[in-house]
């Protein structure tokens, strides 16, 4: 390399180069592993927890003035009869096929029933969320870059509502306010009644589905069906993401490198911007994700508010039927979303942060 | 020394505590030609409060006020934000101390140079690029195109501290405060860094104020020395007639200085009662 220092850094290069795509295939793999571990993990934590709990999945199907023969026909039927690690087995069998089994309490496919559930949630966490990050960011670096003013009094006291008011009041007081008083938004539900399955479920997702079928009075009737419970949740989800943007700042603008930008004559506006808030992007991008996370979880308190036919509200409804099907259904997609949202905060990390490189 | 570069007269940095507002640097004064001045003066001398208020970077609740802090004709307290903020960089400069803290994280190196002088002036890319790499050499940076495109995590403190000195020459300022610019760094590279410094400075004709606490060091690197000491300037004299110096605080630190040629068992402390005047200290 010292005699021919061209070729040799090519070399040098490509050798990095071979040995990251071989790291890289040695990292998708790893993570293989940890999903399907975590997977595993959780299906089983799950179904034993069901197991175990003093609800009897079979009366719930027979109902209690069952014979004796009829009640031990239908727990054969289901399955139920044979040890516990059979069962778990043959029920991981059954998901890794795409069979979650029959929802006892609806009667269909629990895969269906997800199909249906969690559109209606994933629109409305989505829609939270934008408006918290939109207005919750923006909130936190002011309210930092003018700590003890006016303004970042009004944006704690904001953000201490968002802590310590409860999700249904905030719904009902809502439903109150802007729907029945002034008339702004329409009520419960995500769409009028008479939209009701006019749309073909492409994407489950109400806004989406009705662009893509071209029907405007649909996409407005379900965007004002929408705006309610998403600005609730979004309010939620601001003032926690205001409250940790606040504190990230007010510890990166006592940084060394901000004066360094302030020493070389660098306007307030890029030395808040570039220098304080970009590095920062990297520790919202976890709060972000797992507020956006909590937010997929379903939110039952407003989806029983706003009759939003969601995940909450269906797992709920599973769990109090002893629906076990339906729960470790709901439970898994849950899970999944986690780990999805965790991976992309890691792949997001490493873009923005040139330290996570390598 | 004609028309003094920098003029400070009854310079004040006051921070407000529980106990009520703690002057830190108490009315001190002196001028700068475009000469090489030291500072030196323990932890919390106010040494480096000193160096920040002629910036006027001391943050909200600390507060600055002077007599006179005049800049090459320019009466600094007396300019709106805007105009300091032109000067900045561009007339003033500071090297900072530890390149691990005082370089962003998430932006290259070249990418940090660069804007010290698009702060200041508009260039064309191409010019932009050069000035980085010409200003990268200049800073004894061998690979200047391979370093301009490395994160501060990949550079080691020596070249951290080259990289600092080349983002705060490049706008070629009149005056460089340096605040304690080597004290991060290993002894072996110490020597290299205030050299280059040095080099600089004197090629260019510009003022520097060099902040530290090591008397030796500011001994050999400027013209004349500033002992601080509480807040106050408790000496000034040329930095050959060191050795000479009177009060007694710089004569207790050059006492509690070891000496390769001779032979004791025990250094000597300060004896603080020979100068304090008993306000704060």
């Amino acid at each position: 390399m010292a005699f021919e220092p061209s070729t040799g850094v090519a070399a040098v290069r490509a050798g990095m180069l071979a040995g990251r795509a071989w790291g890289g295939a040695m990292s998708l793999l790893r993570f293989a592993i940890v999903v399907a571990g975590t997977f595993l993990g959780l299906l089983a934590i799950t179904f034993f927890i069901g197991r175990v709990v003093p609800i009897d999945p079979v009366l719930s199907v027979v109902g209690d003035r069952a014979t004796k023969e009829v009640y031990e026909a239908a727990r054969q039927a289901m399955g139920l009869d044979r040890p516990l690690i059979v069962q778990f087995f043959s029920y991981v069998g059954d998901v890794l096929r795409g069979d979650l089994g029959r929802s006892v309490s609806t009667g269909r496919l629990v895969i269906d029933d997800l199909a249906r559930v969690f559109p209606a949630t994933l629109e409305m966490a989505t829609t939270g969320i934008v408006i918290g990050v939109a207005l919750g960011v923006p909130m936190g670096v002011v309210a930092a870059t003018r700590q003890g003013s006016l303004v970042d009094q009004a944006i704690r006291v904001l953000g201490l509502l968002g802590y310590s008011v409860p999700a249904f009041w905030l719904g009902l007081v809502g439903l109150a306010v802007f729907y029945a008083g002034l008339g702004w938004v329409a009520g419960p539900g995500r769409v009028d009644i008479f939209y009701d399955g006019l749309l073909d479920p492409v994407t489950g997702l109400y806004l989406v589905d009705s662009l893509i079928a071209g029907e405007w009075d649909i996409f407005r009737n379900a965007v004002s069906h929408l705006v309610l419970p998403a600005s609730i949740l979004g309010f939620f989800s601001l003032a926690y993401i205001a409250r940790m943007t606040r504190s990230f700042m007010l510890d990166q603008l006592g940084q060394e490198y901000v004066t360094t930008a302030r020493v070389k004559g660098v306007p307030e506006r890029r030395v808040v911007w570039r220098h304080a808030f970009y590095p920062i992007r990297i520790q919202l991008i976890t709060v972000i994700g797992l507020s956006y996370a909590s937010l997929l979880e379903g939110s039952v308190m407003i989806e029983t508010v706003f009759s939003w036919p969601g995940i909450g509200n269906y797992l709920t409804t599973a769990l109090l039927n002893a629906d076990m099907n339906a729960v470790l259904g709901a439970t898994l997609v849950i899970g999944a979303v986690f780990i999805l949202i965790n991976k992309i905060s890691d792949v997001l990390y490493r873009i923005l942060d040139p330290r996570a490189r390598r | 020394m004609s028309v003094p570069l920098l003029e400070v007269e009854g310079l004040t940095v006051t921070f407000p505590t529980a106990r009520g507002p703690v002057d830190v640097v108490r009315g001190i004064s002196f001028s700068l030609g475009r000469e090489r001045l030291g500072i030196v003066g323990e932890s919390g001398s106010g040494k480096s409060m000193t160096g920040r208020s002629i910036l006027r970077l001391i943050r909200p609740p600390g507060h600055v006020s002077a007599g006179r802090l005049v800049f090459d004709g320019i009466d600094l307290l007396a300019l709106s934000e805007r105009r300091m903020r032109a000067l900045r960089g561009a007339r003033i400069s500071m090297v900072m101390q530890d390149p691990k803290f005082s370089l962003n994280p998430v932006m290259t190196v070249g990418e940090q140079i660069a804007e010290a002088l698009l702060t200041h002036a508009k260039l064309p890319r191409r010019a932009l690029k050069a000035r980085v790499l010409s200003m990268l050499e200049a800073v004894r940076i061998n690979d200047p195109e391979r370093v301009a495109g490395l994160y501060p995590h990949e550079v080691s403190g020596g070249m951290g501290q080259r990289v600092m000195i080349a983002m705060m020459l490049i706008p070629e300022p009149d005056l460089l405060i340096a605040d304690e610019p080597t004290s991060a760094l290993d002894v072996s590279v110490q020597a290299q860094v205030l050299d280059i410094i040095d080099d600089l400075v004197t090629g260019k004709g510009m003022g520097l104020i060099l902040i530290s606490h090591d008397l030796n060091l500011v001994a050999r690197y400027c013209d004349r020395i500033l002992v601080m000491n509480g807040g106050e300037i408790v000496e000034e004299c040329r930095a050959s007639e060191l050795h000479l110096a009177r009060h007694p605080y710089t004569r207790g630190l050059l006492a509690a200085m070891p000496r390769m040629d001779e032979d004791r068992d025990v250094l000597p402390v300060l004896d603080r009662g020979a100068w304090t005047t008993g306000a704060g200290t």
